[in-house]
């Protein structure tokens, strides 16, 4: 694997491959000195155009958990704020000789172009409303922790489908692991021809019982202004997660952060249902084992399969 | 209506080609001689001599077609010239067969008074390699607010009037062009898109677009507008004609009203015909963004049908030529358009005549019938008659590359596909226009 740019290139090899990994990384996140020498010399790029709290850090941590050198570069305060195109700004900074590009934009198929216009292997941590591998990742490791195996499990994932990145590359992960995934929202937030990714499509959450996990979505306010939903107040009474309706053998999930009182009420966030922290814990390892896939794994460039690492030519 | 720069009329034997004329019924292997710019003769093959000066092309196993005419083009004069210009268009235009095309006015200034239409027509007769001609704006400044000065623009050489790129939103307005077009004259032509269903949106609404997390445009955008307008038409009488095709629901529409004996026409695009969103699941390639957007396999196969059944009456390419830094973006950040000029006869005729789906003789009529539309005379091969024509080979195969066009602009939507069918040699008003590099000619 040279990039990772969405799940649907993915088989469940190499998700099962990457999950398996990220488990091995846990004992390093364990030690005092949370760091292995892996991917010393290696320069990982982080390159932002879009805010991001838990995604980029966990980024730089995984990275420096590695060993990887990390330039963190966001799109404010930088020349792209002089105008400077994707193209001029990845290729400028390819001239850098990084061996890993992890970049997030609000366009779709962002991240494949600039695979295209670099030597360097590509992380997709965010394209526009397509895809956000390795939340999907993550999601799926925090959850196989909780239940074992997803083969069988019905998921739902409630609310904005529409503006979702997460919703679309979690279908894909939850679907290629053996899961049954519904999505559920209001009919203006789900888009048209859904159901062709595999998924049930329902507009209530009368059948929410049915679930064995529930994915909660992060409901934006902006989303009002569209008339997407009349009201926030509309919204939570016909799809807010709370104690009501989410039952004792389910597991909650939401990729954060949180409406609290909107999506989710406070009591389910804080119940032992959810796996919320978890999943923002297994950002950390998940991302090392993404960052180790792609440089020091199969199909990685020579001469990184192995600790301690040569100079980089 | 018409302008072009002078060429030399050209005299010329072409020699045993292969004449496919649909709408005078000829459909042989003849010699055409063209002497001073006009069709002298018809013979049978080997039965004429080129007279002394003329060139002789070797036309066997080559086909003559009378020249294509496009309604629909974007020749980004005057304003956006790094994109496209009169010379460089009209090359272009020549290179895929076309002996006359038809400019929109959504340029900068925008063709909205009679000054810039002067000046157009005038830049024409110095530039253009075939003749163009030019429509004008329905409202100014394609505000969609008031109305231009459509008799005056008639008087200065509109063909018609369209706010193409952008739809005439408000009714009213709508109402008063037409009814303003029975003292002007000239048919409106309507690029409907309703911008309250469009939104944001920048492919077809459907599997493909949900997939993709990209904002989709409706078929029903389009359907819609075109039901309004053609109630609209014919309540008050006038002459529309729906631009650049591209939903099922749509070709119902135009074949309702004409049923309904308002006067409409349409015109698909060459992308619409053969090509639809699936395209964009392997590679989110910005040359296959435009408006309308490609779409689904159904829709692409109801186009075909109308264009068959006569629905859509001809072939328009909307070139919509894009500056390479321009394209060079992340999709939802592209302009909308393709090029078509150069690719539309070998795209038609590799998916939809080699395909088995439609004769040849019915394609090479849709892509001169747009000149009826416009008031233009339509090509014919006919002795007495100037000399409109394409001479093609229809067993040449080849890649539609990534540079090499005659076009200032590269975004081709057909980039990277193989096509049969390459133009060799375009004569548009008497004159040689154009000539494939690698075209060899006998005795010039």
């Amino acid at each position: 694997m040279r990039h990772l740019l969405s799940i649907e290139d993915l088989d469940r090899t190499a998700i099962e491959r990457i999950l398996d990994r990220a488990k091995s990384f846990t004992e390093v996140s364990e030690r005092e000195i949370k760091k292995v020498p892996a991917l010393r010399g290696r320069r990982v790029l982080n390159l932002f155009y879009e805010v991001s709290t838990r995604t980029r850090s966990s980024f730089e941590l995984a990275a420096k958990a590695l060993s990887a050198d990390v330039v963190n570069f966001a799109a404010g305060g930088s020349s792209v704020e002089k105008g400077e195109s994707l193209k001029d700004t990845v290729q400028t900074l390819s001239a850098y000789q990084p061996d890993l590009i992890v970049i997030r934009t609000p366009h779709v198929g962002a991240a494949h172009l600039v695979a295209g216009w670099t030597t360097a292997g590509v992380v997709n941590a965010g394209d526009g409303k397509h895809e956000h591998p390795t939340q999907a990742l993550l999601d799926v490791y925090a959850l196989r922790d909780r239940i074992g195996a997803l083969d069988g499990a019905s998921i739902w994932i409630v609310g904005d489908v529409l503006h979702s990145r997460v919703a679309r590359s979690n279908i894909h992960a939850f679907i290629k692991l053996g899961a049954n995934v519904t999505v559920c929202g209001p009919p203006t937030l789900i888009p048209r021809g859904m159901e062709s990714l595999g998924c049930e499509v329902e507009y209530s959450l009368d059948r929410l019982g049915e679930a064995d996990v529930v994915y909660a979505l992060r409901m934006q306010h902006e989303r009002m202004t569209d008339s997407f939903v009349p009201s926030l107040r509309e919204y939570a009474a016909r799809y807010q997660v709370d104690g009501r309706r989410l039952g004792a053998r389910q597991v909650l999930m939401h990729p954060g952060p949180v409406n609290r009182g909107v999506e989710l009420a406070a009591e389910v966030i804080d119940s032992p249902q959810a796996i919320i922290g978890q999943q923002v814990a297994a950002g950390v390892v998940v991302r090392m084992a993404v960052l180790y896939e792609l440089l020091a794994g199969r199909g990685a460039p020579s001469g990184a399969a192995t600790a301690p690492v040569p100079v980089h030519a | 209506m018409l302008e072009s720069k002078a060429a030399a009329p050209a005299d010329l034997l072409v020699r045993g080609v292969h004449v496919l004329d649909p709408r005078s019924g000829i459909d042989a292997p003849h010699d055409v001689l063209v002497r001073g710019g006009e069709i002298a003769e018809l013979g049978a093959p080997g039965s004429l001599e080129a007279p002394a000066g003329a060139e002789t092309i070797e036309g066997e196993g080559r086909h003559l077609f009378p020249g294509f005419v496009d309604p629909h083009v974007h020749l980004r004069t005057p304003g956006q010239e790094h994109k496209e210009d009169i010379d460089s268009g009209t090359r272009a235009a020549a290179a895929g067969g076309y002996v006359a095309v038809v400019a929109m006015p959504n340029t900068d200034p925008v063709v909205d008074s009679a000054p810039v239409l002067r000046s157009l027509r005038e830049a024409a007769r110095r530039e253009a390699r075939v003749p163009v001609g030019f429509v004008a704006a329905i409202t100014r400044g394609l505000a969609g607010e008031s109305l231009t000065e459509m008799a005056e623009l008639r008087d200065a050489g509109a063909l018609g009037f369209t706010d193409d790129g952008k739809p005439v939103h408000r009714a009213g307005i709508l109402r008063k062009a037409l009814q303003y077009q029975k003292l002007a004259g000239g048919v409106l032509c309507l690029h409907e898109e309703d911008p309250t269903l469009s939104g944001r949106g920048v492919m077809h609404e459907g599997p493909v677009s949900a997939r993709l997390g990209l904002a989709g445009i409706p078929s029903v955008s389009e359907s819609t507008l075109i039901a309004r307008d053609a109630a609209l038409a014919g309540y008050e009488g006038g002459r529309i004609h729906i631009q650049h095709l591209s939903a099922r629901e749509s070709v119902e529409a135009v074949a309702a009203a004409r049923a309904g004996g308002v006067q409409v026409t349409a015109e698909a695009s060459p992308h619409h015909l053969t090509l639809t969103d699936e395209a964009l699941l392997g590679r989110l390639d910005t040359r296959l963004k435009m408006n309308p957007p490609l779409r689904a396999e159904d829709d692409r196969r109801a186009l075909v049908d109308g264009l068959r059944d006569g629905t859509i009456a001809c072939i328009a390419t909307d070139h919509a030529p894009h500056a390479r830094e321009e394209k060079e973006v992340p999709f939802e950040e592209a302009p909308m358009g393709t090029t078509g000029l150069e690719t539309a006869f070998a795209a038609v005729y590799t998916e939809l005549v080699l395909g088995g789906v439609l004769p040849l003789a019915l394609v090479v009529d849709r892509l001169s019938a747009g000149a009826a539309l416009l008031d233009l005379p339509l090509p014919a091969i006919e002795v007495g008659r100037g000399a409109n024509f394409c001479v093609v080979d229809l067993e040449a195969e080849w890649e539609v590359g990534e540079h090499g066009y005659e076009s200032r602009s590269e975004n081709c939507c057909f980039a990277g596909r193989t096509l049969r069918g390459r133009v060799l040699a375009t004569v548009a008003a008497g004159g040689v226009a154009y000539r494939e590099r690698s075209f060899a000619v006998v005795g010039a």
